[in-house]
Order: C-alpha cells, then structure tokens, then sequence
C-alpha cells in the first residue's frame, strides 16, 4: 500500500494509514490559469476512470465565510489573517482531502501550503515559524509549480479584470499605486515560491507556454505518475 | 527603494507597558480576581486594558459557528483560538504594551497549551504556534481541587456545552461526567505548565480579599516607572 506522511507533525487522533488516493497539487502565483489547468486535467482523468475531487484556498466549510468576510474590511491583523488561512486549510485536510484519500480519489488542489507560506513570509511572518505551523500537512504526491515571471502575467491579470486588491498586496501598500505594488507584491511571491520550489521539490512547468501544449505536458506527468503506481499497466478499454 | 514589509513575527520583545494573566479552570475564581485587580489599578491612576480570551469579533463569529455546527477537530479548534489570539496580540495587546498601559489578560498562551494538548494536539506545535505572543511580567495559576471547582460551575449553571465538556473527545456520555474528565485532564497539563513557564500559583481555596491582597503584593514591584494620571511616572 502507498504510504502518506506529513512534514513532521501530527494531524491529531488520525491515522495515515488507509489513505489509498493520490493528493496531486497545482501550485502558482495569482492569475496564471491554475484553475483552467485543474479543469482540464480533471476531465482527462476522469476519462481514464479515475475519480477525481477537488479542493482550494477558502473552500472549507469552517473558515470560508470568516476569512471573506474579513478580507472585505481589512479588519484583521496580517498575523491572524496567517492563522485564520491555516485553519481554513486543516479544515480542508481533515474534511475533505483525507477522506477522498481514503475513498481512494485523485485529489486536485489548487494550490496547497506552499502559497499560503510564501504569501505568509511576503507579508513578514518568520519563515521557520509558519513552515513549523504547516507541519501538520501531507506531503504530497507531486507539486507541479506554473512558473511564469511578472511581464508575462501582467498582460493576462490585465485581461481577466485587472489588479485586485489582496493580490497586489494593498495591506502591506509596497509602492504609490495598485500597479507598482502589484509588480513588487507579485515579484516576491514569486521570489519565494521559487525558493519553496527546491525545498520541496516541485516539478517546475512554464506557464508561458500555449495552454494546449501546457495541459498537454501537465496530463501526461500525472497520468505517468498514476499510472507507475499500479502493479500492472491499465489495459484500454474496448471501444464502444 | 519600498519599504519591507513590518517585521511581525520578530518574537517576544519588551515594551513600556505591562502584562499580566490570570489562568486557571473554570471555577477557580480568577475573573473575579481579575476586576478586582482592574478597579484597583484604575483607582490608582493606572491606564488598564482587559483583554479576554475568544474576544476577537471577526473571528469569534467563526468559532461560534464551528461549535454550533460541531465542526471543531483537535486541530481546527486549537488553530481557531490560535488567530482569535494572534489578532488579539496585533489589535490590542501590543498597542496597548507599546503604549505603557497595563494589560490584564483573563487567559493567554497556557490555556490553549492546556487545552488543546488534552485534546491530543503535539506540545511542541501548539508552543511554536503562539511563538509571537508576549511574554508577561507575571502570569498567575489559581489552583483549585477540582470537586471544589465542579461544584461552582455544575451548580450553577447545569447546562454545558459541547467542547465545553470536551464531549468531542468521547470521555463520557453525560455531559457532567465528561465535564469533570476534562477538567481533571486540563488540571494535570496546567501542573506541568507551572515549572515550565514559571507560573505563580496561587491557593484559590482562600478567602477572596486574601488572595487579592497577595496579587497585589507580587505585581507591586512591576509597576515602578509606569505612567500614572495625575501624576508624573511616580511609585506605587
């Protein structure tokens, strides 16, 4: 059986043990079409037959309408808004990442710890401590990074309805308008990411490529990655 | 060249004000303690801050809704109180001690150590989880037997609540039972607190005024050199 650990700390009163899925993450910066390519690789394991669920940032039932909520005022201290994500994300592993781990699921998420620490770090968290406070998170089956500079996301967070508020990092104001703090917000994001990219081992793609090609590529890697965990090769199914 | 984002993580440091705490279960008095402690500071012309535990209002609305809903895990209920408190720290504690007031903490860091570590939460994370909390000037324990403490609580007001009675770890199907379970468990985490961080106990089995006249003695020598109105940075 497949083994899941976590980066060294302890989920508590739960076991590791029967969790038979795969946690497969994509990971990037604000805007570089991670959703379109969870999308696309959703339906195309789905039509190998694998089933598939899917999870990301602010999507628990716990913390969600909380952290919305606070995001609207601004009204809450950039170390809390850290904890009130972390919570929002244990609510996640426990509730819907080990039980479709368990049922046996591919489980997509868009985006993991790994944003949540870079954002963290940006915004002046001590890295040690917040990787600490994540260490109760499962070390994923693979990490695909979407790699893409700033002049290249620019024109396509222009296109998709401009700079927003949080990710040009206005909380923490970085230059005189939303663009310079978006290029500076964003260029440390990125920064960061690149830097947890080899820590943790991500499988770096270019996100600048043409999303056929991109979607493509990302498919092939996590079809190749399931796939190598059978004991034997899938025969195709017959035609209908 | 931007400016670098503000350092918020920089540990604990010292500030002009003071901070106090008051720990200890349910029933063991120390609110009482507490505003007794507030009104004599305040009479005295020290500028006082009251800090509670679960306070914070935008996350407090969370944390209501995962314990009505029963959401709550071990983890998310100490990650919960986690950012009530890191918000707390950021939009009151600190100000407050950067500003010389003194600030009188109804719990602080031990109760989520306590608490949480019962519920099988690892020490050593939910230590470092609340590694940015100040260190205060004096944090008392009020220890009390517990069948004394229970009886406070459990007469008077009978209907417990869910994680109140730590119903969530399965100790006890009657609430009151479990209730005491829990609390004799949180009893023995906060006896191992003492000698780790130091906590001043206090006997909560003695007459209230006794036990105020001894919090007074011991925070005394910590107020040297605070501001006072009316007069300029003078003694006690």
């Amino acid at each position: 059986m497949r083994k899941f650990e976590t980066y060294g700390g302890s989920i508590p009163g739960l076991s590791l043990n029967d969790l038979t899925g795969w946690l497969i993450v994509i990971e990037g910066t604000d805007g570089v079409g991670r959703t379109t390519h969870v999308g696309r690789l959703r339906a195309h394991l789905e039509q190998l037959g694998y089933a598939v669920a899917e999870t990301g940032l602010m999507r628990s039932g716990l913390a969600s309408r909380g952290i919305r909520r606070a995001k609207q005022g601004n009204t809450l201290g950039t170390h809390a808004f850290n904890l009130f994500y972390a919570t929002d994300f244990a609510d996640r592993l426990e509730h819907q990442i080990l039980p479709a781990l368990r049922a046996g699921f591919v489980m997509l998420t868009d985006r993991y710890v790994y944003s949540l620490i870079a954002r963290a770090i940006v915004r002046g968290a001590n890295p040690d401590w917040i990787k600490q406070v994540y260490s109760f998170s499962l070390k994923p089956d693979a990490v695909f990074y979407l790699r893409i500079g700033v002049p290249d996301l620019v024109p396509r967070v222009l296109v998709n309805g401009g700079f927003d508020y949080w990710e040009s990092g206005m909380d923490i104001p970085m230059g005189e308008d939303l663009y310079d703090s978006f290029i500076q917000y964003q260029e440390r994001v990125i920064r960061q990411l690149d830097s947890l990219s080899g820590e943790y081992g991500f499988d770096t793609l270019d996100a600048t490529a043409p999303v056929d090609e991109l979607a493509a590529e990302l498919c092939q890697r996590v079809t190749r990655l399931l796939e190598a965990d059978r004991p034997q090769p899938l025969e195709p199914s017959e035609p209908l | 060249m931007t400016p670098s984002p503000p350092s918020l993580e920089a540990g604990p440091r010292s500030y002009p004000g003071r901070l106090f705490v008051v720990e200890g279960v349910d029933g063991s008095g120390k609110s009482t303690q507490l505003t007794l402690l507030s009104q004599w500071l305040r009479s005295e012309g020290f500028t006082v801050v009251f800090s509670e535990w679960n306070s914070s209002p935008i996350v407090r609305e969370t944390t209501k809704r995962g314990k009505k809903r029963m959401l709550l895990t071990p983890l998310t209920f100490s990650l919960i109180h986690a950012t009530d408190f890191s918000d707390r720290v950021e939009r009151e504690i600190v100000p407050s001690l950067k500003a010389g007031a003194i600030v009188l903490a109804d719990r602080y860091v031990y109760t989520a150590y306590a608490r949480d570590v019962t519920r099988g939460v690892d020490p050593q994370w939910v230590r470092s989880l609340y590694r940015f909390a100040p260190v205060p000037a004096e944090a008392f324990y009020f220890r009390i037997p517990l069948e004394v403490a229970l009886k406070r609580i459990l007469i008077g007001r009978p209907l417990l609540k869910w994680y109140e009675a730590g119903m969530d770890l399965g100790l006890h199907i009657d609430p009151a039972e479990s209730y005491r379970r829990f609390q004799s468990r949180i009893m023995e985490q906060y006896e191992q607190l003492v000698p780790e961080f130091g906590l001043t106990v206090m006997d909560a089995t003695k007459p209230v005024e006794i036990q105020q006249r001894l919090l007074r003695q011991t925070m005394r020598p910590h107020l040297k050199g605070l501001y006072r109105r009316g007069r300029n940075h003078a003694e006690v």
